[in-house]
């Protein structure tokens, strides 16, 4: 490097002209502190791949002592949290299939009078194993965990009984997913990042060029009605983003092998409500950003907690109460449940609605917000 | 309502927050007239354009755009009215040819290909139509962009300094092009920062601050400030420009090229104050009349800076 007439005070001239214009640039500066800041919080509190407290139902058949004596096994190994007891399958199908409880835990009829027998009575697990990472702890801390409850309580008459391995014979049915592949978890999930990114993007430059560059005073000048601007700039995002998620479908089936057990249309269904709800978003950050480095920096502000508090990256449940709340309003977090339970649960629109609902509300408070600012801007 | 006045408005307001933008503007313009709009950066030019071409809603006032109500009727203004932005504000990425069918769509406009093959044609620019716009020069996008608002027939144009950073042949050649437009009946508002342009419409206004200071012919507007200005030539006028300066009864002093113009309101102060000048030989001094740029300078210096 050549420093020949170097001239310090040129070269100060310089730092001082970009720290004053970084200063001006208020959303650049608030990324520059926001987001260290976010990350710092979201990995260093929200994250946790060793979740715990998972809710469980458990179908008790036989009401016996060593019937609650599984239960409160199953609370104190901390990994379980008995939300629910249920009384027939159907119920614990449900209960899976909207992914209300992640476990539901069958002690079958005549469990005391087999276990006192040395019987070891099967004691039957059903994961939803969809997300592999979110139950595989668990499943693995779970056997030790009924057999040392059990045994305490073995002792005596029944001491007989107390033969190893184990007394029970737990028997763990990972469902949706039972040979635990990542992909089928993956994948499904990449449908609602992929459609976040460029759906929020994609129309947020869309409306900020037009203003950038002036283009948007002509277009006002013209008849065109607002409605007709707004939608007619729309419509090709949302070809986009059903050709991208038709992509992603086809990759996952052929490439990736994982099964489509739901309603295709539902799906599309799902993926339209989805798409409306981001490009919402889009528009209003559009209305709120002034060029297109703005709207490009609020679409990171709010991908980032979208990848990382939505399930997508970490398990949902290993998460906080308050990163489940952020979680909760986020479309990605109800749409991942949407599209897991779709391809991998074979779920029907009513096991969906659960999920459908947020993403709508969603939506329309965004919209009123994008509305309000959207008026601003042409007065 | 006069049927001869395209444009019609009368006590027109608009604030942006605390800022008085346009205060009070009433303006009358008759059919086939060119009507000049003068005034410097930030004077509220661009805000009144935009109110009457229904872009912006005004807060208060009232008055008519070729007939339709400024404040409920914009629809109906925006179908007629042809407004060309300062800025370029077509499409860069799109051709010459994209570009003006788009602007036919956008005024649902009946047999749209010839309607722009017409105007690509006119413009002469027929082998060149399929070039993306953003390439064109600064004087074929100003003619894009006219012939982009002359494209449904409007009755009325609203021109924003439209012949910014364009050289003189081109400004001298867009010019041309008004008048005949107004020859045939079109009526024209066009905002301007050049004198030369000012003295080829047929009447103007002058806006400073956000009111209209002044309005007329050119005639009309130079006669209503009663200014009286003396011409002087010579060596070193630079030196008598600061001697000049700021002496009761001078109220400005402005060199053009190889001339000095002072200029006062009052004949008597006026001569008063140079006459200590005049007998020095270095400068030859001549009685002249008060030009367009005199006035401008007095209505600009004169009035009141409210935006501070």
């Amino acid at each position: 490097m050549k420093l020949a007439g170097f001239s310090l005070s040129r070269w100060l001239g310089i730092v001082v002209k970009e720290f004053i214009q970084l200063r001006r640039d208020r959303l650049t500066f608030g990324m520059i502190v926001g987001i260290p800041v976010m990350q710092l919080l979201l990995f260093g509190f929200a994250i946790n791949s060793d979740p715990k407290s998972l809710p469980t139902a458990v179908l008790s058949q036989d009401n016996s002592r060593y019937a609650r004596t599984v239960t409160t096994a199953l609370q104190t190994s901390s990994y379980f949290k008995v939300v629910k007891q249920i009384s027939t399958e159907d119920e614990a199908e449900k209960l899976l299939a909207r992914g209300e409880v992640q476990f539901v835990v069958t002690i079958p009829v005549g469990f005391e009078r087999a276990l006192a027998r040395g019987e070891r009575p099967v004691l039957l697990v059903e994961a939803d194993a969809t997300d592999p990472a979110a139950t595989g702890n668990a499943l693995a801390a779970l056997e030790q965990a009924i057999s040392t409850a059990l045994a305490h309580d073995l002792t005596g008459v029944l001491a007989d009984s107390q033969q190893s391995p184990s007394p029970v014979d737990v028997r763990i049915h990972r469902r949706y997913n039972p040979e635990g592949i990542t992909a089928y978890n993956i994948v499904p999930g990449l449908l609602g990042v992929i459609l976040t990114m460029t759906m929020v993007l994609m129309t947020g430059l869309a409306m900020t060029r037009e203003r950038e560059r002036g283009t948007f005073e002509n277009l006002l000048a013209t008849p065109a009605l607002p409605i007709e601007v707004m939608t007619g700039k729309i419509v090709p995002y949302i070809l986009i983003g059903l050709l991208q998620v038709t992509l992603v479908l086809l990759a996952a089936r052929y490439i990736f092998g994982v099964p489509m057990l739901g309603n295709v249309f539902l799906l599309y269904g799902g993926v339209l409500i989805f798409i409306a709800a981001n490009l919402t978003l889009g528009i209003t950050f559009s209305s709120i950003a002034r060029n297109q480095l703005q709207a490009m920096q609020m679409t990171f502000f709010f991908f980032l907690p979208s990848m990382l508090l939505s399930g997508f990256m970490f398990p949902f449940r290993g998460m906080p109460q308050w990163a489940q709340a952020i979680g909760d309003v986020l479309p990605l977090t109800h749409f991942l449940g949407l599209v897991r339970g779709l391809m991998l649960k074979g779920d029907s629109f009513v096991d969906l609605w659960p999920n459908l609902w947020p993403i709508l509300l969603f939506m329309a408070v965004v919209m009123a917000l994008g509305l309000k600012a959207y008026r601003k801007t042409l007065d | 309502m006069n049927t001869d006045l395209v444009i019609d408005v009368q006590n027109l307001n608009k604030r942006f927050g605390d800022k008085h933008v346009v205060k009070d503007f009433s303006l009358q313009v008759r059919r086939g007239e060119i009507f000049g709009f003068l005034g410097p950066n930030g004077s509220g030019k661009t805000t009144s354009i935009r109110m009457l071409c229904g872009l912006l809603t005004p807060d208060s006032g009232s008055g008519t755009c070729l007939g339709h109500d400024v404040i409920h009727d914009t629809a109906a203004i925006k179908r007629e009215v042809g407004y060309m932005t300062q800025r370029f504000s077509l499409w860069e990425d799109l051709t010459i040819r994209e570009n003006l069918d788009f602007v036919a769509r956008m005024y649902s406009m009946p047999n749209r290909k010839q309607a722009v093959d017409r105007a690509i044609e006119q413009l002469g620019l027929t082998a060149r139509r399929n070039q993306l716009s953003g390439s064109l020069s600064g004087g074929w996008k100003q003619r894009l962009a006219l012939a982009a608002c002359m494209l449904h027939d409007p009755k009325l144009l609203l021109l924003d300094e439209p012949t910014a950073g364009v050289d003189p042949k081109a400004r001298r050649d867009f010019w041309e092009e008004i008048h005949a437009l107004a020859a045939t009946g079109i009526s024209v508002l066009v905002s301007t920062h050049y004198m030369d342009e000012a003295e080829r419409c047929h009447r103007l206004a002058y806006i400073a601050y956000g009111s209209v200071l002044s309005k007329g012919t050119v005639d009309e507007v130079v006669a209503a400030q009663h200014l009286f200005t003396w011409l002087v030539s010579g060596a070193d006028l630079s030196a008598l420009q600061h001697q000049l300066n700021g002496k009761p009864g001078i109220d400005q002093v402005t060199p053009f090229g190889s001339t000095l113009h002072v200029v006062g309101g009052d004949r008597a102060a006026l001569e008063a104050a140079i006459a200590p000048f005049r007998n020095d030989a270095r400068y030859k001094w001549q009685e002249g009349s008060a030009t367009l740029e005199d006035v401008f300078i007095h209505l600009m210096e004169s009035a009141p800076d409210n935006f501070q």
